[in-house]
């Protein structure tokens, strides 16, 4: 495959004939150089857009030259869009909660006595101590682990048994909502990939959600599965001590929990786990499938974050011999057994894996851990024959429109008429053009951006036109009529091009999706047009001026 | 010379029925503003939340049909309309409130299966927008909108302060004229009001003032050549020159609206629409709205145009 940065190329000629006409147009260059220019753009635009028409080019062609492609929108070429909102703060909950149970780990590795840690609504965590004794211990210690947290009485601590309450710092909260994001966003990704769907778009919108663009997909179904995903990975022990089939009959004993294989693997493998939650997926930096051997087949190997190892170490060692569950979303993925214990927080995950398998569990242990839960927010999904629809009903019509003003002008206006045919038709050359080399996507509304477009450069040659007429008429020559003409012309045009490009400007800074693809076209529009109307025309009548053709003008 | 439409000394008195005009585009805007206020715009899902799904059935059905067949659902309340030419089949269901977003299209189609037996119908697009999500695109949408009128008023105020800083006001109440008469004819025609709509909206906002501004750059430009003339003679001498150009401009333009309304299909036809009718009076309006304004502005018309017409403006 060829590097993406050569689809530029054509484009980079492209603009760089642009700017040398532009130069030339200013130092008053040839009529003819230019001409050979314009039709250079011409040419340069066609080949460009031959690609994305489709209109079935030789395979070395489509292959071989580097093109950039015009991307529909989902509303054109169908397929599915969806925005998710991330529960950051159920994410901050989540982090707090951890907190708490760290405290109370170290509270009991430091052998002092704490008599609750809980959460208030907000997902603050409160911390009670038996009696006001504690004190100085618990904040010496918290003063030391929590350094980046506000720690406070709570409002209702009484002093028999004070009650401290654990905040983030405004900095902190912020870095674990990003944090957040950030892993959300990547595991969406990662489950996005699995379904295999070219030219995906996943993106961060705003604070809190989350754009996925799916092209062509006709049942979203499967998307919203994976992405719907909202629990969390989880690694508890296999309770071995009772029977599943028991657990099954008379429900799990005290403590335990009934969880089951996936369903895709033959039939739902019950297990029976114990519920505390020994470790989650956010300490997980890296799970990757191995080789292995001939006997023992290809294993996993996963990687811990330093807090992660620590835990699982000390999980390891007081566990020899029993299993451990890997637990995505309530679903048991594997349960290995503990063989050693696992000091440095690198584990290996063996046991006859199917490639297959192993590469399943470690896409598990990767982008298990969406930090919050997700909601769909949005849903868009167009069928790809709706699309076919709306592509072809907005090209007859664009095409009709658009004949109907050409050979208007070229009737109204005859000679001066069909010179600026040529600049409107490569005005929408050139626009599509820059709109495929921005990478900007063709919607609908961008179609009604096309159209504005379209109607104010044919009012650019109109005004133009109409004021050569009017020289005329004041019995000017041909010669001194185009340049009044396009003179006196000027500040209408700069001035209501100038408008309409800002306001383009402020709609993209404030729009959203559709909205923002309007303006992009409303932006690149203006440039073009006035680009064509008083670059590229003006360069055939300084060619006609300049081989005294023009002894008279035909306007 | 080739032939022209409009005569090059065309001198209708335009200045002269300006109150007429006037008094007219008010009534019709008041009763704009009533419209919107007592019946309101069919706002689509994406400004109100809710679900729409397009659905295309192999033979003729009728909304009661489609309305039974997907009671059981629970949707809250169902609305139906025909979409598009009636042998298409193509209907266009729209439910208030979903609850869960996503997943909709599945149980959809399999209620429909049940209704009118396997692979009678098919879900062809679907649209659910959050309430939440509904409500933020109307702001951000409402804000563009704001912050673009209110940098064209100060732009167009700027260029045209050499005859008077009220071409700006003109300007951005003839937008505001526009924008009621086309929201207005919106809510008439029960045409749904969604993102597709307010970009033709935003697209006759631009039309609007481009407009607006080339019939000021004339006033501008026989301004600063005929400094003793009182500035109602000016415009209408302007509007009068450029008359030619506004038909043939407006004309071509009009030319494609219909084009995309009469050929662009169901989906395109309300921005054809609001196109349209944006583009008529966008063209009225810069005429009988823009200069008015001014008019008034600088004494009613009957003063002499103020001393700082004498420079010309950038």
């Amino acid at each position: 495959m060829e590097n993406a940065n050569a689809d530029f190329i054509p484009i980079v000629i492209l603009l760089a004939v642009a700017v040398a006409f532009l130069w030339l147009h200013f130092t008053g260059g040839s009529g003819l150089t230019r001409l050979y220019l314009a039709a250079a753009l011409t040419v340069l635009a066609v080949l460009i857009l031959l690609p994305s028409a489709n209109v079935g080019l030789p395979d070395w062609w489509t292959s071989d030259i580097p093109t950039p492609k015009i991307q529909l929108g989902l509303d054109l070429q169908g397929g599915t869009h969806l925005l998710l909102e991330v529960k950051l703060d159920d994410a901050v909950k989540n982090q707090l909660r951890r907190v708490g149970d760290d405290v109370k780990q170290e509270m009991k590795r430091n052998k002092l006595d704490v008599k609750s840690v809980t959460q208030d609504p907000s997902g603050a965590v409160l911390v009670t101590l038996p009696s006001a004794g504690e004190r100085t211990a618990f904040l010496d210690l918290a003063g030391k682990m929590f350094s980046d947290m506000v720690i406070g009485l709570a409002p209702n601590s009484s002093d028999a048994g004070p009650t401290y309450k654990l905040t983030y710092r405004p900095m902190e909260l912020d870095q674990v909502r990003r944090n957040a994001m950030e892993q959300a966003l990547e595991t969406i990704r990662n489950r996005i990939d699995q379904l295999g769907v070219r030219e995906t778009t996943i993106a961060r919108e705003g604070n809190d959600e989350i754009l996925i663009q799916l092209p062509g997909i006709q049942d979203p179904e499967r998307a919203k599965e994976l992405i719907g995903k909202t629990g969390v990975l989880q690694f508890k022990l296999v309770d071995d001590n009772h029977s599943v089939s028991d657990a099954l009959r008379d429900g799990p004993p005290p403590g335990d929990e009934i969880l089951y294989g996936p369903a895709s693997r033959g039939g739902r493998e019950p297990y029976l786990v114990e519920t505390p939650v020994l470790l989650t997926g956010d300490t997980i930096t890296d799970a990757r499938v191995r080789p292995g051997g001939q006997l023992e087949g290809p294993y996993v190997t996963v990687d811990l974050d330093q807090r992660g190892a620590e835990i699982f170490a000390a999980i390891t060692s007081a566990n020899v011999g029993r299993k451990i569950a890997i637990v995505l979303d309530n679903i048991v993925y594997s349960a290995p057994v503990i063989k050693e214990p696992i000091p440095g927080g690198r584990v290996q995950i063996t046991g006859n894996f199917t490639y297959d398998e192993s590469h399943e569990l470690a896409i598990v242990l990767r982008s298990g851990a969406l930090p919050a839960p997700v909601e769909i927010i949005e849903e868009r999904t167009v069928g790809p024959s709706l699309g076919r629809d709306s592509i072809r009903e907005g090209e007859l019509s664009f095409v009709v429109g658009a004949l109907l003003v050409l050979i208007f002008m070229a009737v109204y206006y005859s000679g001066a008429g069909v010179l600026a045919d040529f600049g409107l038709s490569l005005n929408i050359l050139l626009l599509i053009c820059v709109m495929a080399a921005m990478q900007a996507t063709l919607t609908l509304p961008g179609i009604a951006g096309i159209v504005l477009t379209l109607g104010m450069s044919v009012d650019a040659n109109v005004l133009v036109n109409e004021r050569m007429r009017e020289e005329l008429r004041l019995g000017k020559t041909p010669r001194e009529a185009v340049r009044l003409g396009y003179e006196r012309a000027w500040s209408a045009i700069r001035d209501s091009n100038i408008s309409t490009f800002v306001a383009g400007l402020i709609l993209f800074q404030f729009g959203t999706g559709p909205v923002k693809g309007f303006a992009v076209t409303l932006c690149v529009g203006v440039l073009t047009g006035v680009f064509s109307c008083f670059v590229v025309t003006r360069a055939w009548y300084d060619y006609l001026i300049s081989m005294r053709r023009l002894s008279t003008i035909s306007v | 010379m080739s032939f022209q439409i409009i005569s090059p000394d065309i001198d209708l008195d335009f200045v002269g029925k300006r109150y007429f005009f006037v008094a007219l585009s008010s009534l019709i805007n008041l009763a704009a503003i009533v419209l919107l206020i007592t019946v309101g715009l069919n706002y689509g899902v994406d400004f109100v939340g809710g679900s729409v799904v397009q659905l295309q059935f192999k033979s003729a059905t009728d909304g009661r049909h489609i309305r039974d067949a997907l009671e059981p659902l629970g949707l809250g309340q169902v609305t139906v309309q025909d979409f598009g030419a009636a042998a298409r089949h193509q209907y266009l269901v729209r439910f208030e409130k979903v609850k869960n977003v996503g997943s909709l299209g599945k149980k959809l189609e399999a209620r429909l299966d049940q209704a009118y037996g396997p692979g009678a119908a098919q879900v062809l697009r679907v649209e659910t927008v959050g309430a939440k999500v509904g409500h933020d695109l109307r702001r951000d949408g409402f804000m563009a909108v704001i912050f673009a009128t209110v940098f064209m008023g100060i732009f167009i105020a700027w260029q045209f302060r050499g005859v008077s800083w009220s071409f700006g006001a003109g300007a951005v109440i003839a937008l505001i004229h526009d924008v009621l008469v086309v929201t207005g004819a919106l809510v008439i025609s029960r045409l749904e009001f969604d993102l597709t709509t307010l970009a033709a909206l935003l697209t006759v906002i631009g039309y609007s003032v481009h407009d607006t501004i080339i019939v000021s750059d004339r006033i501008r430009e026989d301004a600063a050549k005929r400094r003793r003339d009182p500035i109602a003679a000016i415009m209408n001498r302007a509007i009068n020159e450029t008359l030619s150009r506004t038909i043939l401009t407006s004309g071509t333009a009009i030319a494609v609206l219909i084009a995309l309304l009469t050929l662009g299909g169901p989906i395109l036809r309300p921005s054809a629409f609001t196109l349209l009718v944006g583009f008529i009076t966008g063209t009225y309006s810069s005429i009988y709205i823009a200069g008015p304004v001014v008019l008034f502005w600088e004494g009613k018309g009957t003063g002499r145009s103020r001393r700082g017409a004498v420079t010309r403006a950038a």
